[in-house]
This record gives structure tokens, sequence and C-alpha cells, in this order.
């Protein structure tokens, strides 16, 4: 940013949900520098992982370097807030401890040095400022005064609330292994999904990620190979319902969220055979492959005879015989696929599930054309975990000399895991079922 | 199915090297009202086969005159773009089958979902 913006770029602080840990930093407080107010509001329009957003003032590892910190901090920038025809609040705010009113009260109090010369309004305040106290991250050992204080203007809040609106547990159409809700939202972002994007999923199963993707205004289609869940049919993964219902499928769940004319088409469809034409098509591809747990692995295909009538032909009750899909091709095909129709800059985000005793980094699949932007690891259990994969097209596969883009296989690192599905359940068999209390509700 | 998805399929039945575009067999089509969005159907254009969208359109009676060229300087053609908008979005075949140019094989449409699902001996 040029030097020219220092008066608009002022340091900002965000405040994160304390969940998915290992997707960040330690600390649920996060100071930025080099932005500008525009650039924190698009982030929290966005950000289901930020709670809210503040102008920092002030901060300090005590309230007296606070003090300080504060009447330092230039009153050209406060004037705006702080001048007599103005409203405004202070609320408290203590990470890893409760405070009983009155200490809140106690500290706000403690403020009077501020040149605050508006009026107090509870209810409708032009402006809201924040006292935030950081007492750790150990609940077993809070301290008695805060690590750090901070002190800001509230600027805005994250999506947090889409975690709740679109919560798999009131959605029309589920599935054993529907993505939820918050992770799906940052699926999307890591994709960078915006408005006017075509994203596909080819492994979409009832379109949890096609909903999170919708609502910031991409249009979206997907394929799975399961008649039955692309048509919303068969079983229900409900505890109290036996069938699916009438309007149990994908276009209904986009329906429900208000996204309808997002939907662009879903096919029953075998990933590793694709059926599009050999173009960049898709500005994103998100996905949830089946790890082989509790959705089984397929593709069409067959190693026994097939009876066919003389003339050759299948009878009309034929359901195509499917095999197992190597978790390894999988995702070479994938990677492998994304190549050739992602537009250049678009992204793969896919997870990965990883057998923990033996994950090494040069595990994750690689492709020339693909870039790795992150890996966030996700536990499961003790040792199985799945990682949160982001890819980035860099280059069009014609521009590589011959083959060195296709999957090869024979030497992918991750090839050892086609036996993730046999060492998450020998696993399981080992240990006693007291020994592992970590839910296994993710696990596939 | 979509004419905009129907744009970006191809027949991959093995052996076939000209499986594109795919034959609509259609025995219901329906013409749905959805949202106008220039921006998304600008953006579509360039990855679109021009000439198989407008056959395709013609053949389900919905060719509504979209040339047979693309117009120069279509972004700002509001009136062209709403017949792009109406072709790619708003038809959907319901019943029918798409057929491979090749080997004739036919892929079903179901409540407006194609099966693309080949056959054991066909991968």
């Amino acid at each position: 940013m040029a030097s020219s913006c220092s008066r608009t770029c002022l340091q900002y602080l965000l405040h994160l949900a304390h969940d998915n840990l290992d997707f960040r930093l330690p600390s649920p407080f996060w100071c930025l520098n080099s932005l500008t107010e525009e650039d924190v509001r698009s982030v929290m329009a966005r950000s289901v992982c930020a709670k809210s957003a503040f102008e920092l003032w002030g901060r300090g590892r005590t309230h007296s370097e606070l003090r300080t910190s504060l009447l330092n901090y230039s009153p050209e920038k406060m004037s705006p807030y702080v001048h007599k025809e103005s409203t405004y609040r202070i609320n408290v705010y203590t990470f890893n401890k409760t405070l009983l009113f009155a200490d809140r009260i106690k500290k706000i109090d403690a403020l009077e040095y501020l040149p605050f010369e508006g009026t107090v309004s509870l209810k409708s305040p032009q402006h809201i400022f924040c006292l935030l106290e950081d007492y750790g991250t150990d609940p077993n050992n809070i301290p008695e005064h805060p690590n750090y204080v901070y002190f800001g203007r509230w600027i805005a809040d994250g999506q947090r609330e889409l975690i709740r609106s679109h919560s798999v547990k009131s959605r029309h159409f589920i599935g054993n292994t529907s993505m939820d809700a918050g992770l799906s939202f940052i699926m999307t972002n890591h994709a960078k999904v915006k408005e006017n994007d075509l994203v596909f999923d080819p492994f979409v199963g009832t379109g949890s990620l096609l909903v999170a993707c919708s609502h910031f205004g991409a249009y979206v289609c997907g394929t799975d190979i399961d008649y039955n869940t692309i048509h919303g049919k068969g079983r229900s993964s409900r505890k109290n319902q036996k069938w699916r219902g009438p309007d149990e499928n994908i276009r209904a769940n986009l329906r429900q969220y208000g996204t309808q004319k997002m939907y662009v088409d879903v096919m029953v469809s075998d990933a590793s055979k694709p059926v599009w034409r050999n173009a960049a098509l898709f500005d994103a591809i998100i996905t949830d492959p089946p790890y082989g747990i509790r959705e089984s692995t397929r593709k069409t295909g067959s190693h026994k005879d097939i009876a066919k009538a003389p003339d050759g032909s299948y009878a009309d009750s034929h359901v195509p015989v499917s095999q197992a899909y190597n978790l390894s091709d999988i995702f070479a095909d994938l990677l492998h696929f994304s190549a050739q129709h992602l537009v250049v800059g678009g992204r793969l985000v896919y997870w990965l599930p990883v057998y923990r005793p033996e994950y090494c980094e040069e595990m994750i699949p690689h492709h020339a054309c693909l870039q790795l932007v992150s890996n966030c690891e996700q536990t499961l259990s003790s040792h199985t975990s799945r990682r949160l994969i982001t890819m980035e097209k860099i280059k069009e596969p014609k521009e590589l000399d011959g083959l060195a883009g296709a999957p090869d296989p024979r030497c992918s690192p991750y090839h050892g895991h086609n036996a993730f599905r046999e060492k998450y359940f020998s696993g399981l068999n080992k240990r006693s079922s007291k020994e592992d209390t970590r839910a296994d509700v993710d696990g596939k | 199915m979509k004419l905009l998805t129907h744009n970006m399929l191809t027949s991959h039945v093995k052996g076939v090297t000209k499986g594109y575009p795919l034959l609509i067999k259609a025995t219901e089509v329906k013409v749905n009202d959805v949202d106008f969005n220039p921006q998304f159907v600008c953006r579509m254009i360039p990855k679109l086969e021009w000439s198989a969208l407008v056959e395709a359109a013609d053949l389900l009676g919905h060719r509504q005159d979209l040339p047979s060229e693309l117009v120069p300087d279509y972004e700002k053609n509001e009136d062209f773009l709403k017949k792009v908008h109406r072709a790619l979005l708003e038809v959907e075949v319901i019943e029918g089958c798409l057929q491979c140019p090749e080997s004739g094989r036919e892929f079903p449409i179901s409540r407006g979902i194609p099966n693309m699902l080949l056959n054991e001996d066909e991968v």
C-alpha cells in the first residue's frame, strides 16, 4: 500500500471465533496493519471464522499500558466518533473469563480518561466501542489479570449467523455425510467463490457445498455416481424418517435458502469418467470426495462378465456394476480434472483423509498445473484426520511438455493411503471402547 | 437439463472421437422464469460453443432468433443478452435423452437430470 494512505491505514483488530483452531494462529485476537476499513468490511462480509472487527485505538499488556497507548492515539482520528452530538456505548468482552456485571461497569468507568463528549446510548448508539481482555487459552488456569487488553471502535461482525441459519439440522435434504454449514462456507471462501462464478462439485451428494457457494452469488452444478442421492430418493438420513419425501433434492435445498436461481444442473455421473468437453469451464471446483468409510468409493466397471441378451443389449433394469475406486486414484483424477477444467487462477478445494501416524507433507497430491495454497488439518480421531487442501491453477495443461501433467499413480506418495480404510477400521478394533472419546462424527 | 450444461457435455463412450455436441431428443421441455443476470451471461458467452447452443435451442423450438454467429459488442446489447439468458438458463429438458453423435449411445434424462453412467463393458 502506498505511504500516502498512512492517514487512512489504521490498525485493525479481528476477534476470531474459538473453533477450527488448527486452521489459524493460536490466539483469537489478530492485529492487522496495512488495510483500509473497506478491506476489513469485505473480509467480514465473507468470514465465518471472525466474530467482530474493530478499529484498534490502543492496546497493552496491562490497563496502564492501554491507557498510555490510548492517550497516544491521535485525537484527530478519534474526533469523528467522540464529539458532542455523537451517541455511543462501550462493551466489555473477556476471553476465557466470566466477569460480574459490576466488574464490567468498573472497567468502563476506568476508561474515563478517554475524550468522549457525546451521550451514552445503550439501545441505539451511533458508535460502539469495545474493551477486549485476553485471559489466555487455558480454561483450567485463568489468571486474575488479563495477559493483554485492547480497545477499539466496532466496525463489523462476521457471518457466523450463517452457521446457524444454514445448519444441516434444519435443511430439507441431507445425507449421511452432508458437510456442515461452517465448513461449507470456509471451503467457499478458500475457493474465493464470488458472484457470477460457475462452480462445480464432482461428488455433490446432497449439495451442501453448492448451497454455500450459491449464497455468495455463484451458479452451481454437480455430479454424483449415486442415482438415489441425485434424484432425492431412497432412505432418509434422519432418525425419525424412513424414506425421503418429494421435496428432498438439491434444487429444493437451494430453494430453501432463496438461491434457486443459481441452480444450473446436477447429473448422475462417474467422476472418474468425466463428461465435459476439453475447456476451462469452471471458476472453482469444491468437493468432499468419499473416503470409503461411511460412503463407499466406487466407479463404473466390473471384473466379472455381465449377462447380456444375444443382440448385445442390456436389460432395461440394468444398473451398472461398480468397483472400488482407489483413494489415490480419486485424488489423482481430481487434480487432473481440475487442471483441465478450471480457469487459470481458479481454485480446487477438497478434503484429503489422512492416517496421522504416517502423514508427511509430501503425501499431498500434486500436479504441475496446480499450486498448493493451503493445507488445514481437522482432527477426527487420534489416528485419523482430514486436511482441507486448496490449490490454484497456474497454467494450462497444454503448456506442459508431453505427459508431464498426467497423473502418475505409481509415484504418487499418497498411494499408501489406499489403505486408509483398512487402517481406519483396524485402529478402531485395536483400541478399547473407553480410550477413544473423541466422537468420529465427521469420520468417513 | 439446461442448455448451458448441454453446451459443455460431450460423449465419453470408449473410442469415440467426435462426441460433441450430444444430440438432444426431448419428450418434455419446460421454460422456467430465472432472474436475468447480464453479468453472468457475459461471463459465460466466451466459454460457449456458440453454434452448438443455437443448434440445440433450434432443435427444441426455442431458438427465438438467436443469430447463427455471435454479435460483436454483445456486452451492451441487453436484448441479445436476454435471448441468450433464456436459451442458457430458462429452457430445460425434463424428459428425453442425449445421444452420442458417433456411437448412437443414448443417455437418458429423467426429471431434468441426465444419467451419464456408462455400462461396465463400455468403460
